[in-house]
Order: structure tokens, then sequence, then C-alpha cells
């Protein structure tokens, strides 16, 4: 079931209904009911997969704490026999039990997430070094499934593991209350990836029913509908005709393609993000925000902090960090101050735990070679501009330009033709056509060929490119005014009639002018793959 | 502590270490920095602060960050 099929709202408005009439004691097992109900309705078969994921971690949870408690217990059983060393003993070799644990949890998760997403791309390269080689044997591929939403499931239940396995917080006893927290159903189509101490404060909560709340989120749905149906859905008639017949379009149809795809990209990841908000703000739970007007940033570090933040804070916390603090790594540093110096020494643990971190975000994000370079083509960009950082501020300092409009305007624009740039390797069919497209942009711009009828004959008229238009400088207003406040308690605070009229003039641009017509359920969302 | 004032300034010397106590909060200390930082203190003091203590509470101040290293020393 899609978020922007005719089914999907159904769906949603029943669940509304039902949630504030049953008694508040009902509303997070109904939720829990609607969630497996909305994965069944996708396929059967996903069950399957979430609800070893469920148990598993809820097991593995409640095991890890027992250990916990059991320490905690004989220290102070034993608290004036034991000396310090005895404690320091003891206490390591119960880290190493809860360690045993973690691990036979993370193995078997993540195990399943990467047999399921990686067994066809390994094949796919074993295939290609044979033929490197001269072999004629190939390997078949493997047909398997792939459960919705798997890779943000598997994440949000891992980072829950860990950080009971960290004491940050205790597991929770509930099962069903677990099975709720991975399985909650807005969240499975694109993340975000929610902590369960920020989620479940919330989540499990009893909800009456409050017109602001509810209108907030119903807003924040069709904001949501209003980027997916009038630009993301229109835009990528032409982003497919574009990419597929690159020998046709090149030069200035690259840069074209470029942008395009940033406003789709944009306009789909943010708009699934704001239904899953909205819906869940309608019920009055609050889901953990994934972008901060990512487009507004002035370099690219602060780009992956306002993009897709609950997958980079995910990835710092229980990737970058113990990686680059574990004790090989220290040792390493160490070594390597010793006898490379202390410039580039200090470098090493940022250096190596950045990589891995983007060669897995790469990976994460589809199990294919571009997905791979596109990662770590963010780390060299990332490394460069974090090596030329005293030159920035030099040149800041010697220029004046600090604070200017018109140079944060600049790095804006920068920031987002870069990243546009690097994310061309989601788009063409491999990695060597990207590096030749992107080259020949570079190359063979000549901005001459726009000016035909070209771009008339990308599937796209003259009344979409005006809709489009309209469209992005909607997006681009709200973002502005975003800055100082939400626009929805801007309306709020505004008299009724007209927060409604608003309201219903989104609704209404929605239907007219979303690229559907009867009969059709809505392109499915980029990140849903991942 | 003054040893590990020096390892702050060297990273962000236009911040004074006396008074500010939101350096993750006011996202003064990035993850870059604060990886630099650890592998300086592990140098220094001969303590490594693991995963779970990077929260900002522990980050916020210069303060925070010495109360952090003597409690691990501490437990060493």
């Amino acid at each position: 079931m899609l978020f922007t099929s005719y089914s999907f709202i159904a769906f949603i408005s029943l669940l509304f209904l039902l949630y504030y009439i049953i008694p508040k004691k009902g509303q997070w097992p109904l939720l829990l009911f609607a969630s497996y109900l909305f994965y069944f309705l996708c396929d059967w078969r996903y069950l399957i997969f979430i609800t070893v994921t469920s148990v598993s971690t809820y097991l593995f949870g409640i095991a890890i704490d027992k250990v916990n408690v059991r320490q905690d217990e004989y220290i102070k059983e034993h608290k004036k026999e034991l000396s310090k060393e005895d404690k320091k003993i003891y206490k390591a070799g119960m880290k190493k039990k809860r360690f045993r644990l973690i691990l036979m949890c993370l193995v078997l998760n993540i195990g399943i997430l990467a047999v399921i997403k990686y067994t066809n791309f390994t094949i796919n390269n074993i295939n290609g070094i044979m033929h490197a080689f001269g072999s004629d044997n190939t390997i078949g591929f493997v047909d398997i499934i792939i459960p919705m939403g798997i890779s943000f499931y598997t994440f949000q239940s891992m980072g829950y593991i860990i950080d009971v396995y960290r004491g940050t917080y205790k597991p929770e006893r509930n099962i069903f209350k677990f099975a709720l927290f991975v399985s909650f159903f807005p969240q499975l189509v694109q993340g975000p990836i929610s902590r369960f101490n920020d989620l479940s404060k919330t989540l499990y909560a009893e909800h009456k029913f409050d017109i602001k709340v509810f209108t907030f989120g119903v807003q924040r749905i069709l904001w949501g509908f209003f980027k997916k149906l009038v630009i993301a859905d229109r835009i990528v008639v032409a982003i497919n005709i574009l990419k597929d017949n690159p020998e046709q379009y090149g030069g200035a149809y690259v840069f074209v393609l470029m942008m395009f795809y940033a406003f789709q990209l944009y306009a789909d990841f943010t708009g699934g993000i704001d239904i899953t908000i909205g819906v869940a703000e309608a019920m009055g739970i609050t889901v953990a925000e994934n972008f901060n007007r990512p487009f507004f940033s002035k370099n690219i570090k602060e780009y992956w902090n306002r993009w897709h933040i609950t997958m980079g804070t995910w990835f710092t916390d229980y990737i970058f960090y113990p990686i680059s603090v574990c004790k090989p790594m220290l040792k390493l540093s160490k070594a390597s101050r010793k006898h490379l110096g202390e410039v580039i020494g200090k470098r090493v643990p940022v250096y190596l735990s950045a990589f891995v971190v983007w060669f897995t975000t790469g990976l994460w994000h589809g199990a294919s070679w571009n997905f791979i370079v596109w990662g770590l083509m963010n780390f060299v960009v990332i490394m460069i501009s974090q090596e030329l950082k005293p030159l920035y501020v030099r040149f800041h300092n010697r220029f004046n330009v600090d604070g200017k409009r018109w140079y944060d305007g600049f790095q804006v624009i920068r920031t987002v033709l870069l990243m546009s740039a690097i994310r061309m390797f989601d788009v063409y069919r491999d990695v060597p056509l990207t590096f030749k497209m992107v080259w020949n942009m570079v190359t063979d711009f000549r901005i001459s060929s726009l000016w035909s009828s070209t771009m008339l004959n990308l599937g796209l008229d003259i009344a979409d490119y005006i809709i489009l238009f309209a469209g992005l400088i909607i997006l681009f207003t709200v973002s502005m005014l975003q800055r100082r406040k939400a626009v929805r308690e801007r309306l709020w605070d505004k008299p009724a009639v007209l927060n409604c009229f608003v309201t219903w003039l989104l609704l209404i641009s929605i239907v007219l002018f979303g690229a559907y017509s009867i009969g059709y359920d809505s392109a499915q969302f980029i990140y849903n793959q991942f | 502590m003054e040893e590990l004032l020096e390892i702050l300034r060297d990273l962000h010397p236009e911040v004074d270490y006396d008074t500010c106590d939101t350096l993750i909060d006011d996202k003064i200390l990035d993850s870059f920095d604060i990886v630099s930082i650890i592998s300086e203190i592990s140098e220094q003091y001969d303590v490594t602060i693991p995963a779970e203590d990077i929260i900002p509470e522990n980050f916020n101040s210069a303060q925070a960050l010495y109360e952090l290293i003597e409690r691990l020393s501490d437990e060493d």
C-alpha cells in the first residue's frame, strides 16, 4: 500500500476515527494492529521478517539488562569484601557476557539484512571477477523478497539494542509495545530512524482529541502530498527520459537532469517524511524531524547535519564514534603519530572512521557500486573541505566576507551544486557512464541547446513547467518563512477562516495539479527501496 | 585542567572555555573535533573515553569534560 494511494487515505481516515473513539487504553494496541495490518496488506511475507527482528531484539534486550541487574546486585551485596581490583575484574567479565549477547543480536539481524539486500550484488561481483579471469561460468541470481523498510526498522532496532547495552535506558518489558516501536507503520515506508527514548514518550501515551494537533497533522500530510504529487511525480517523467537516453541528452541536459533530480529527490523524500510525521502528529505522536531546510546549507558537512538527520546521527553514534574511539584505533593513532608525525597521526582515527561510515552509508542506500562511489565521493569532498578549513578562514578574514548576505548566498548555491553533482551517481545506470556524462556536461555545455524545442520533448508540456515552477516557488517561500516560525503556527494565529481557506487551497491544488489520474497509484517513494 | 584547555584551544582558539557550556548544543564542536579531543586525551591522560560517554552533557563544557576524565581515571 503506497502512501499516495487511495487505499492509504481510506486506511488512515478509518484509523484516525477509531483512534479517538475507542477507550484511550486501546490506542497503542490499535496502532500495533494497524501497523501489522498495513504490513500484511503490502505483502504478508514481510511479517515474518519484522517479527523475527522484533522478537529477537526484545529478548536480547531483556537478557542484556539481566546481566546488568545481576552485576549491580552482586556488587551491592559484596561491597565490603570486594577490592577495587576485584570489582574491575568482575565488571570486565560481565561486560564480556553483555558483549556476547549484543554480538549475537547484531549478527542475526544485520545478517538478515545483508543476505536479503546484498546476496545478488555479491553474486554479480563474483560473476564479474570470474569473467575477468576468462571463466564462462556464472552463478545464477537468487530470487529474494526485500521487505519494505527493512533497512529502516533494522537500524532502529539495532540502535535500541546498542542503547540498552550501553545502559542509556532500560529495555521495554512489554513485547507488544516493543513490536509497535519496530513496526509503527508511518515509519515503515522510508523512516525516519527513531530512537526508543524519543518515540516511546508519545507512542504509548493516551491522547485526547485536540483540534490544533489534529489540524497540524492533516496540514503536514497535505503538504507532503503536495510535494510528492505536484512536484516529484511530475518531474520524474523528464528525469527518466534524460537518464535513459544519455547519448541523446548530453551537455547542458546533464545539468538539467542534475537539477531536476535534486528537486525530485527533495520533494519526494521530504514529502514522504511530511506524510509520516503528519500521520503520527494527527494522533498526538511525535516522530523525529528528518530535515532542517538542507538546501540552505553553506557547506557539505552542514548539509549532512540537515539532510536525513536521523540516518546521519545513527551512523555517527553507532558506527563513527565506536570505531574512532576504540582502543585499537587509539593505538593506531599513537603509532601513526610516532612514525608519521603529529599532523598525520592526529587524522588517522577521523579519516579511517569517516571512510567506513561513508562506505557503509553508500552500501546502505543500495546494493550497487553507484551508491558506494556516491558515498565515497561524499567522503572525499568532506575530507578536502576539512583540510581546506584553515585556508577558508584566512580567505574569510582577508576579504571580510563572513556574514555578508551575498557570500552566504554564494556558499548555499555552491553546496547545492556540489551535492547535486555527487548525487548523479544515483541517477545513471553505472559509475563509468556517470563520470562520462558529468565530464560531458563540463566540457560540452552548449547552453543554446536548451532553447530548442527539446525541453518540450521530455514528457512535460508548457503547463507542466508552469506548475513545476510555481510549486518550487511555493516550496522556496515556505522554506524562507519557516526560518522564524512554522507556517502552520503562523496560520493558526490568523483567523480560522483564513487557516481553513489555505488548507482548502492546498487540497485543491493537489487534486488539480497532482500528477495522477483516475485509477492511478502514484510512483513509489525513492527512499522506499532502501 | 590546563592540558585539557590547551587541547580545546588548539581546535577552537576563539572560544572562551571558562564560560562556554554549550559546546555541543551550539554546534561549536562537531564529530571530527570530538574524535580529535578523545584521541588527544588518550595521549595526555592515558584515559579512553568510550563511545557511550560521548553525550552532550559530557562535552558541553571544558569543566564537564574534565569531570568525565577524572571519573574515568578513577574507574581505571
